[in-house]
């Protein structure tokens, strides 16, 4: 047998990660790695225009170009051409148009797809779309939300007579609930917050590869996704190819962050052409076809009002949003603003809570998940509009919060969303952030910089955050029509020579799980972290999964992994027990080695256990051979990381130009794995979350053009950019899974936006301002001082 | 189609390329080295960034034809028998998650450093203002590059 190594406690603890090796040495199996011979590369002639009649499309040209094998538009694709799924139909009314993978007759969003061409090389492919005649008469565009529900708007879906998608209502108090409490209020406070849109932008463009391979008719398709899973189910469902021949691998995927949580007509296309044709297909994006086919994420109009007594004691709160859908639907784009609707209460106490939501289609490209997905969006509007409450009340805008929160001792606690928060401590993390951020003395040299007049002045802005995690409970994700089920599946199979295969259903894309849940799997089994090899993202080798996405990997993945671990120690008790002639009972278990209570030199190590499994010379009777183990687990609830953020920012009022000076913020997501990784997930969400704040917004002009389609356009922050980051943690463990875990993947990203705008504001209130559009550029800073010094004082 | 001698990663190669031809997919299509990634069409990101002649360059915006009778350095021959400097500091400290603007990265901050042995953090950050990543905010890329700039002095 091999040498074993001893084990060592490693959670908690922050280690290297595995991943690195891989990834430092250009070794990285990205799926635009793969080359097949005979593959065919595709390329996708898309709609220059934001609205548009096809009158005239002749693909036959671009069959006389080098190279060029197949060309087809939507008459040629004919029952090929599958349809984008939406697996979130919110309500039984809503309106789900149909979005064909190749528009039919109709483009509704620049970068619509509308013909596509095969050829040898991705170049010859690419050139030959220029043989291609396309005709268009143009339409009239809708952009704007407001304008796209008004009588006699156009419409992006003519036939179903509306813009509106779907409207939805969420009133657990009741009808009426909410004017009742307004009519107790001595101060009332309503604000319209733009929330813009955002593109992804993760740093490797989508790409796939769909094959035939095996001798059964088997297609596997490698895809640049966060959801292999997900995706096989439903790309069986929609190109008919039989679920048990298809075979998804997600390989080293290079960002997500929401935005390949989907299934894309280029992956339906690539799927339907190679079952077709029998041969490799393979496409990768450009980064301009990223940036407008690729899903959006926030663009949601936010009408928040809030009611409140005169000393500050909060009494109700309403929700009134326009949430931008796009062009069409997919996966769960009408679920974005309800993920949202949970979570405007957020941390604070009041009688009564009214949402609602109307759900529009424009000529844009469709919205949908972005790290967060409508928890960021909601995080904005409460925290900026507690300042301009604190504002209005002439309260320090910590003390408003203060007065309102949830105090530790309050959980279990359900918020008038009818959430049941399980833990927090909001104090605990606020005093903390508090100190770290110098917050007095920040308030005292602000005081100054205001008396002196001071050109550059100093702002300092409040998040006091908490988010949704885990997702989710089935049974939950049923009652809001949510299609599949939340669950998440883990195997841990202990090989004849101690070594450990772990299977997990989750499907990293940066995240660092592979290090993570060895740190788990090796607590549980007593068998050092490097011995344990973590198997994710095919669903040949991990056949059952949710995937990756919504903060869920360790909330519910790693209880999957601790139950399953959990299941194998049972096992490999059983053995030891019968062969060290005990009781299972009178067995010990610790650090991967089995003893005998009160005489310890009778002793068997798990993997002189797993070798006995293996050889079943000497098993119990009737116990089966092997020693590996599987489990499902569906959470029982979500989890509910907060954290406070401390934004300093200074503004120079001649110029416009906002710099954090710094940016304190202390998260609590509960027990802590790798607080290595918890830290840079931290980092990395606080990078996109100041990101909206400060730099980034896709824009549309009136006939649909994205006007933002290139990094050159698009401002996705480098590194002076940005500042340093002081980074700490509280712990209050969660209480809905065993592992006392959050989930932190967004948690920078839901709560820095609204710390670093409340900032720029609180600079400039002695000036009259009250609001700063996002993103706050220095131009749109200057303008909205200038606006407001002319028009108030 | 034209013919080029390049050096890469200390082999030489004789190629006939399409003037066209873009260095990087001259990299990754015809000699295979696929650690050097795209990541933009707007030699924005520096995903693709190599050392050319020691110099760092965006191998997007450098023809194949450029390059002939140069020698290019990529993530994949960076290494010796040890990881250099810059690889293990950005290991050292978690400088990277999903890992794909990381061949630029390091190359990018390997001609950083071979410039200013001693940046400041403003250095540094400006210094790899041509390289975007979308997972670490860059506080821990700031670092690795410090804790590289360490080691290098040190002599390793």
């Amino acid at each position: 047998m091999t040498e074993l190594a001893e084990h060592v406690a490693a959670v908690g603890r922050p280690l290297k990660r595995k991943e690195d090796a891989r990834l430092l040495t250009g070794k990285t199996q990205w799926t635009d790695n793969i080359q097949l011979a005979g593959a065919l590369h595709m390329a996708i002639l898309r709609s220059p225009m934001g609205h548009a009649k096809i009158t005239k499309l002749d693909v036959s040209g671009a069959l006389k170009y080098p190279g060029v094998e197949a060309a087809y538009g939507a008459d040629e694709l004919g029952d090929l051409n599958g349809s984008v799924p939406c697996v979130w139909p919110v309500t039984d009314d809503m309106v789900a148009p149909d979005f064909p993978a190749l528009a039919k007759g109709e483009v509704r969003h620049m970068g619509d797809c509308v013909a596509l061409v095969l050829a040898g090389t991705a170049a010859q492919a690419a050139d030959a779309l220029e043989g291609i005649v396309v005709e268009y008469s143009a339409l009239p565009a809708v952009i704007d939300m407001e304008e796209a529900i008004k009588d006699g708007s156009p419409l992006v879906h003519s036939d179903k007579g509306t813009n509106k998608c779907y409207t939805y209502k969420l009133q657990p108090q009741g009808d009426g609930a909410y004017e009742a409490a307004k009519a107790k209020a001595d101060v009332v406070v309503k604000r319209r917050f733009v929330n813009q849109r955002l593109i992804p932008a993760f740093m490797e463009p989508r790409a796939v590869v769909a094959s035939p391979m095996g001798t059964s008719g088997e297609l596997t398709i490698w895809s640049a996704t966060q959801v292999p899973h997900v995706l096989r189910v439903l790309l069986a469902l929609v190109t008919g190819v039989s679920e048990n021949k298809l075979r998804v691998v997600a390989p080293d995927v290079g960002g997500g962050f929401g935005g390949k949580l989907q299934c894309y007509r280029e992956e339906i296309l690539c799927v339907a052409l190679a079952n077709k044709l029998g041969r490799p297909i393979k496409w990768n994006e450009t980064r301009s076809e990223d940036m407008m086919a690729t899903h959006h994420g926030r663009d949601q109009l936010q009408d928040i009002e809030i009611a409140a007594t005169k000393d500050g004691k909060l009494l109700g709160l309403k929700v009134d949003l326009i949430a931008n859908m796009g062009a069409y639907l997919q996966i769960i784009t009408p679920g974005i603003p309800l993920l949202g609707m949970f979570m405007y209460p957020a941390i604070y106490k009041m009688d009564a809570y009214d949402f609602s939501c109307i759900g529009v289609f424009t000529n844009t490209t469709p919205t949908d998940a972005y790290r967060g997905a409508g928890r960021p969006e909601a995080t904005y509007a409460i925290e900026r509009i507690m300042d301009e409450l604190a504002h209005e009340l002439g309260m320090e805008p910590m003390e408003l919060r203060k007065k309102n929160w949830i105090k530790h001792e309050e959980f279990p606690y359900t918020t008038a969303a009818g959430l049941t928060y399980d833990s927090g401590n909001y104090e605990a993390a606020t005093d903390k952030a508090m100190a770290l951020f110098k917050y007095d003395e920040l308030r005292a040299e602000q005081v100054k910089r205001r008396a002196s007049g001071d050109k550059v002045q100093l702002g300092i802005g409040i998040s006091t955050f908490t988010e949704m995690c885990g997702l989710a409970p089935s049974r939950t994700l049923g009652a809001l029509k949510y299609v599949a089920g939340g669950w998440e599946h883990c195997t841990i199979r202990v090989l004849p020579t101690g070594k450990v295969e772990l299977v997990t259903g989750t499907s990293p894309h940066g995240q660092g799980h592979e290090t993570a849940w060895s740190q788990i799997a090796s607590d549980t089994l007593g068998i050092p972290v490097d011995d344990i090899e973590v198997i994710h993202g095919d669903t040949r080798t991990s056949p059952y999964g949710m995937d990756t996405y919504g903060s869920r990997s360790l909330a519910v993945g790693g209880q999957a992994i601790l139950r399953a671990g959990e299941k194998v120690v049972e096992k490999a008790r059983l053995i030891a027990a019968h062969q060290l002639e005990c009781s299972a009972n009178d067995l010990e278990f610790d650090n991967g080695v089995f003893r005998v209570k009160g005489d310890p030199s009778k002793e068997k190590a798990i993997q002189a256990v797993a070798f006995e499994a293996f050889s079943a010379h000497d098993l119990p009777d009737g116990l089966e051979p092997t020693l590996q183990a599987e489990s499902t687990v569906d959470p029982q609830d979500f989890s509910y990381p907060h954290g406070t953020h401390l934004c300093a920012m200074e503004v120079d009022t001649e110029t416009g130009k906002s710099t954090i000076r710094s940016y304190v913020c202390v998260d609590d997501i509960g027990i802590q794995i790798n607080p290595l990784i918890v830290e840079g997930q931290v980092h990395g969400g606080l990078a996109q979350g100041i990101a909206q704040a400060l730099y980034e917004g896709a824009v549309y002009d009136s006939d649909g053009q994205l006007l933002t389609a290139s990094f050159a356009d698009y401002l996705v922050p480098s590194a002076p950019d940005l500042p340093s980051f002081v980074t700490d943690h509280t712990i209050t463990p969660s209480t809905t899974n065993p592992l006392g875990t959050k989930g932190v993947g967004e948690a920078g990203a839901i709560a820095s936006t609204p710390a670093v705008i409340n900032a720029i504001v609180d600079a400039l209130r002695p000036y009259g301002v009250n609001d700063v559009p996002m993103p706050a550029l220095p131009m749109t800073v200057w303008r909205t001082l200038n606006a407001a010094r002319q028009g108030g004082k | 189609m034209t013919k080029v001698s390049i050096t890469v990663d200390g082999v030489l190669h004789e190629s006939e390329v399409e003037p066209r031809t873009l260095l990087v997919h001259y990299l990754r299509e015809q000699v295979g080295k696929v650690g050097t990634v795209v990541g933009c069409d707007t030699s924005s990101c520096g995903a693709c960034t190599i050392l050319l002649d020691g110099r760092s360059a965006k191998s997007c915006s450098v023809l194949a034809v450029q390059a002939d009778g140069s020698s290019v350095t990529t993530i994949e021959g960076l290494a010796g028998d040890e990881w250099h400097p810059v690889q293990a500091a950005f290991k050292e400290c978690h400088g990277l998650q999903c890992g794909y603007c990381t061949p630029g990265m390091v190359m990018s901050a390997v001609d950083l450093l071979s410039e200013n042995p001693n940046p400041s953090e403003a250095e540094i950050r400006e210094g790899l203002e041509g390289n975007l990543c979308r997972c670490t905010g860059y506080h821990n890329i700031v670092k690795s590059v410090a804790l590289a700039a360490e080691t290098m002095k040190g002599g390793k």
